[in-house]
């Protein structure tokens, strides 16, 4: 799914990024615990997450993810959105909660990660 | 993608480089009294479809191959170049960006301009389309190269630097309770190690592991140091903090298991993952610690294959 129909499906507002919104991500993935994200995260990914602070770029950069969603309507501050900027993320923000985006994304036929067992190093990719 | 962003950069290229960068210089003229018949050799011996008309270093008009021939064709080879040439002149400043260029051959469909200093207004040059194309082709190019070169010298550093051992440390301070910096130092080194080469499976995982020890780091002490050794068979990553140290290390193993305040977990972290994960990610890690002395942590990951007891192909085909 490109990150233009998730936008559109989810009513995203675009912060950073919108000349990669034709870029493809095969997964999403929903987490407030940026350790979970860490552990489990693909790069094809987009992340959609109720934080709204500089460690989720941060995150995203280090697990290789290029595009994040603040749902429930944070908005992240200005030093966010240009960290994203300058690590070439795609972030977004939508008012929409956490359940509402999952399930709209995955009716459209978007997957999640699958199940995932962190004790056989299920997120060593 | 890779065509839309080309077509960025080279938008991006027209705004950076002058109409003086592309331009021509030492430009073939005509006065306004030279009958047309002079045009024809010199046409003939520059190669050019055209020629400004200059009296007393100012361009008064323009005239082109077309008016040549409609002279030929009429038989007015001695008239005077200034009662057939475009009298109108466009011309262009050598300082304007090239994308001003590019607009007005669009707008006006002529073959060339005439370019003059700004202040002067003096001749100092001719410029085409195919000048402008010349010189964006030429710009990438040496760009392309550039990067080439840039990549080359830091992927091959462990080839180039003749020694038995070669072994290049990248150290990173980190501030204690620095959370808005948080994430800056794994960042960084990601960044680091990404210009050294390192594949990026491999590469995520060092990222991960530092990311984590990072955040202890920030957490739980005064401040330390983040560290990558690299050599060409693995990485080391290290962090060290004079922190408060770990009274029961098999306990701070156990997943889940955190003394994280609840602020940093609002943060999204501190939920007794961070050290699973680093141990998870990486081939060998080890944790030692004294309570009032401080903690140092070290993981290592192999390059050039998948996590230690998997085969480098299982570990390709999860990725």
């Amino acid at each position: 799914m490109t990150l233009e129909e998730i936008g559109q499906t989810i009513e995203a507002e675009v912060l950073t990024g919108q000349d990669r919104l034709r870029d493809e991500v095969a997964v999403g993935c929903a987490a407030d615990l940026m350790s979970d994200v860490l552990a489990f995260a693909r790069s094809d990914a987009i992340l959609l997450t109720g934080l709204a602070n500089r460690q989720v770029i941060y995150t995203a950069d280090v697990a290789g993810i290029s595009a994040v969603c603040i749902i429930r309507g944070k908005k992240p501050d200005q030093p966010t959105v240009e960290l994203a900027r300058q690590k070439g993320q795609v972030l977004m923000t939508t008012r929409l909660p956490m359940f509402v985006c999952c399930g709209r994304l995955f009716a459209k036929g978007l997957p999640g990660l699958g199940y995932l067992d962190i004790s056989k190093g299920d997120g060593d990719r | 993608m890779a065509t839309d962003r080309s077509y960025t950069k080279i938008q991006e290229l027209t705004y950076e480089l002058k109409v003086r960068d592309a331009m021509v210089g030492n430009v073939a003229t005509v006065s306004p009294g030279q009958p047309i018949r002079d045009l024809r050799d010199l046409m003939r011996k520059r190669r050019i479809s055209g020629a400004p008309v200059v009296e007393n270093g100012r361009v008064v008009g323009v005239i082109s191959i077309e008016d040549y021939i409609k002279c030929l064709a009429q038989g007015e080879m001695d008239v005077p170049v200034a009662e057939r040439m475009t009298g109108r002149v466009e011309t262009l400043y050598a300082d304007e960006p090239l994308v001003h260029a590019v607009r007005k051959f669009d707008q006006y469909g002529f073959g060339r301009f005439p370019v003059v200093e700004r202040d002067s207004r003096e001749l100092v040059g001719i410029i085409t389309k195919g000048n402008i194309i010349r010189c964006l082709l030429r710009k990438l190019e040496i760009e392309y190269r550039e990067e080439e070169i840039h990549q080359y010298r830091a992927s091959h550093i462990f080839e180039d630097i003749v020694a038995d051992r070669t072994n290049l440390v990248l150290k990173y301070d980190i501030a204690g309770g620095d959370f808005d910096r948080a994430g800056e130092s794994a960042s960084r080194l990601k960044k680091a190690l990404h210009r050294l080469g390192i594949e990026p499976g491999v590469l995520r995982r060092i990222a991960i592991a530092a990311f984590e020890a990072e955040m202890n780091v920030i957490v739980f002490t005064d401040g330390g140091q983040l560290a990558a050794s690299v050599c060409s068979e693995r990485v080391t990553v290290t962090a060290t903090d004079s922190g408060p140290g770990i009274a029961d290390i098999e306990q701070a193993m156990q997943p889940s298991f955190s003394t994280a305040p609840d602020w940093v977990r609002e943060l999204g972290f501190g939920a007794g993952m961070g050290l699973c994960n680093i141990k998870n990610c990486t081939d060998a890690m080890n944790l030692a610690s004294e309570v009032g002395r401080g903690t140092t942590l070290e993981a290592v990951v192999y390059l050039g294959r998948g996590k230690a007891g998997m085969e480098p192909e299982a570990a390709d085909a999860r990725a």
